[in-house]
């Protein structure tokens, strides 16, 4: 099997994507949005429940590849605990993970096992993919009414 | 033309030759295209004749009173002229060059639906349309109250004749409907459906973008009143398509878009419009696309429609049987007739996914809802994987689909 392939369906991915983490709408959430990418129909709805400036519950349900379900699960198990400015920190640190240039090296220290999506940068039609859910999180703690989409 | 015979060996690797992008490698693997209900490949000589044109002949038609543009509307006539033997239409006054089947189905709705529909007529379509025969429809409906109805289609994604008939009351004005399904493959039978809906007096369009690179096609024996179809589908350039008009139908509709080559005779008081086919070709039109789509057609046409056809009904045989030994495959749409279009699932795989996994193997096929997300809903999955062949893919192709979608399995164990 091609190298780029096995680097981007690595185990820790096909797992989040057969068992996804609070894959569930939270229950009394204080915080909602909806993330849809019409053209490949990958779609999210992300909840959660602050405590002040704490997430203490997050949840996502949806349908959509296993990239994008692998990431909006990893998310929500990385998130939960973290502030709001935590949160957004991380937020940036995946960001520029997943949207670097092909070959470029990237510092993933800050990110923890959400490393796992490094490769993802390889595939720049799916980098959508993986983003989807974390901008839809984004739209949830700070709303600005507009549709969130990442295509 | 060579005659066309079923007896004599198709030489697809000849013909492969013809194509220049199939010798393209892609991660270093050699390219397998699969994808051409999307687009298809172009042959040299239509490459050749866009760059002919543009690079020795090219001049705007029906204006310049020297050599160039006096070559260049002969060309551009010829090449209707061309159009019209390929679908067998009475007269080339029936054949108008639009974008693409879009366009033509929108001009249909425009301007046969907005000046001969009214509030309460129905318009019949059926399940398994492209959203391009679904919402020029529903934007009419928006403006002038008609309704739109839609025939199902069943589990094998084949229309419900029986369902068909029921809906087709007198109320029931137009009857749209696709020859071949982009999703599914399934063949309508359109000959049966224009005499049907004729019966009742409605006025009949096909949607033949997935039928005229596969089959021969004649509009006065399907006896429909309106065929649209793309160039970019058969061999020839994007941005160039055909909408097939009976002329009678033509000639009380109004134009479609104001402008230039329209008109016969303009005052600020009072215009006169122009004769077919040019009422219905505002401005300057697509010049280097209609020529290029010419010579798509006399390509085809010297492969020989029938012998397509039967190549590529081996293939669709060979490649159904081979894609089914891929564990947890299910195809969606098994009709009895069928283009060449194989649209699946793998059990939990999305079709992303494996677009992605087949893309690294140099295969480009199709994931997603392909522009019919009612089918989709129908058949109760977010999208599917479409492999759709055309007579210059072989069996060595489809087995490394086929090596490539057990890798899938692999990875989605």
């Amino acid at each position: 099997m091609n190298g780029d392939i096995r680097e981007l369906y690595q185990e820790m991915i096909m797992d989040h994507n057969k068992n996804p983490r609070n894959f569930r709408a939270v229950k009394d959430a204080n915080r909602n949005a909806e993330g849809y990418n019409p053209l490949c129909g990958d779609h999210f709805k992300v909840s959660l429940l602050m405590d002040g400036d704490v997430i203490k519950d997050i949840g996502f349900e949806g349908a959509g590849c296993a990239i994008s379900k692998a990431s909006a699960s990893m998310m929500t198990a990385a998130l939960k605990g973290k502030t709001r400015r935590e949160a957004k920190a991380l937020f940036e640190e995946v960001h520029k993970m997943l949207s670097r240039k092909i070959g470029e090296p990237c510092d993933v220290s800050k990110v923890g096992k959400l490393a796992t999506l490094a490769g993802v940068c390889e595939f720049p039609a799916r980098v959508k993919c993986a983003s989807l859910a974390w901008h839809t999180m984004c739209e949830a703690l700070d709303p600005t009414g507009k549709q969130v989409t990442t295509e | 033309m060579e005659p066309s015979t079923g007896v004599k060996k198709f030489d697809v690797e000849a013909i492969r030759k013809d194509f220049p992008i199939l010798e393209e490698q892609v991660y270093g693997k050699p390219l397998t295209y699969l994808d051409n209900a999307a687009t298809t490949q172009k042959p040299r000589a239509v490459i050749d004749t866009l760059t002919q044109f543009y690079s020795k002949e090219n001049a705007n038609i029906h204006r310049g009173i020297f050599c160039l543009s006096e070559q260049a509307t002969k060309r551009y006539k010829s090449a209707r002229h061309r159009v019209q033997e390929f679908i067998h239409a009475r007269s080339d006054k029936e054949i108008l060059f639009v974008r693409g089947t879009t366009e033509a189905i929108n001009l249909v709705a425009h301007c046969y639906g907005r000046a001969f529909l009214r509030k309460g007529d129905e318009v019949l379509i059926t399940g398994m349309e492209h959203h391009s025969n679904i919402v020029p429809w529903q934007m009419l409906a928006e403006q002038t109250g008609i309704r739109l109805k839609v025939a199902p289609i069943n589990d094998e994604g084949e229309l419900i004749l029986e369902e068909f008939k029921k809906l087709l009351t007198q109320k029931v004005k137009f009857v749209s409907v696709t020859h071949v399904s982009n999703a599914l493959g399934t063949i309508n039978p359109v000959k049966e459906l224009a005499r049907l809906a004729h019966e009742k007096g409605a006025v009949v369009l096909v949607d033949g973008a997935q039928a005229v690179a596969h089959t021969a096609v004649d509009v006065q024996d399907i006896d429909c009143d309106f065929y649209a179809f793309s160039g970019h589908k058969l061999l020839g350039p994007t941005g160039i398509g055909v909408l097939y008009g009976k002329k009678e139908l033509l000639e009380k509709m109004p134009p479609y878009q104001g402008g230039g080559d329209m008109i016969r005779t303009v005052t600020f008081e009072k215009t006169t419009y122009n004769d077919l086919p040019y009422k219905f070709e505002a401005g300057t039109p697509h010049i280097a696309g209609v020529i290029g789509l010419g010579a798509a057609i006399d390509y085809i046409r010297s492969v020989g429609l029938d012998r397509i056809e039967a190549y590529e009904q081996e293939l669709l045989a060979y490649g159904t049987e081979k894609i089914l030994q891929v564990p947890g495959l299910r195809l969606i749409g098994t009709a009895r007739k069928k283009s060449a279009i194989l649209s699946f699932v793998i059990g939990e795989a999305h079709a992303h996914d494996i677009g992605t996994i087949l893309d690294r193997q140099g295969i480009a096929i199709r994931a997603g809802h392909h522009c019919a997300m009612p089918v989709m809903q129908r058949f109760n999955v977010p999208a599917t994987t479409r492999a759709s062949l055309a007579f210059y893919n072989t069996k060595e192709e489809i087995g490394r689909l086929v090596a490539a979608l057990h890798e899938v399995t692999e990875v989605f164990r």
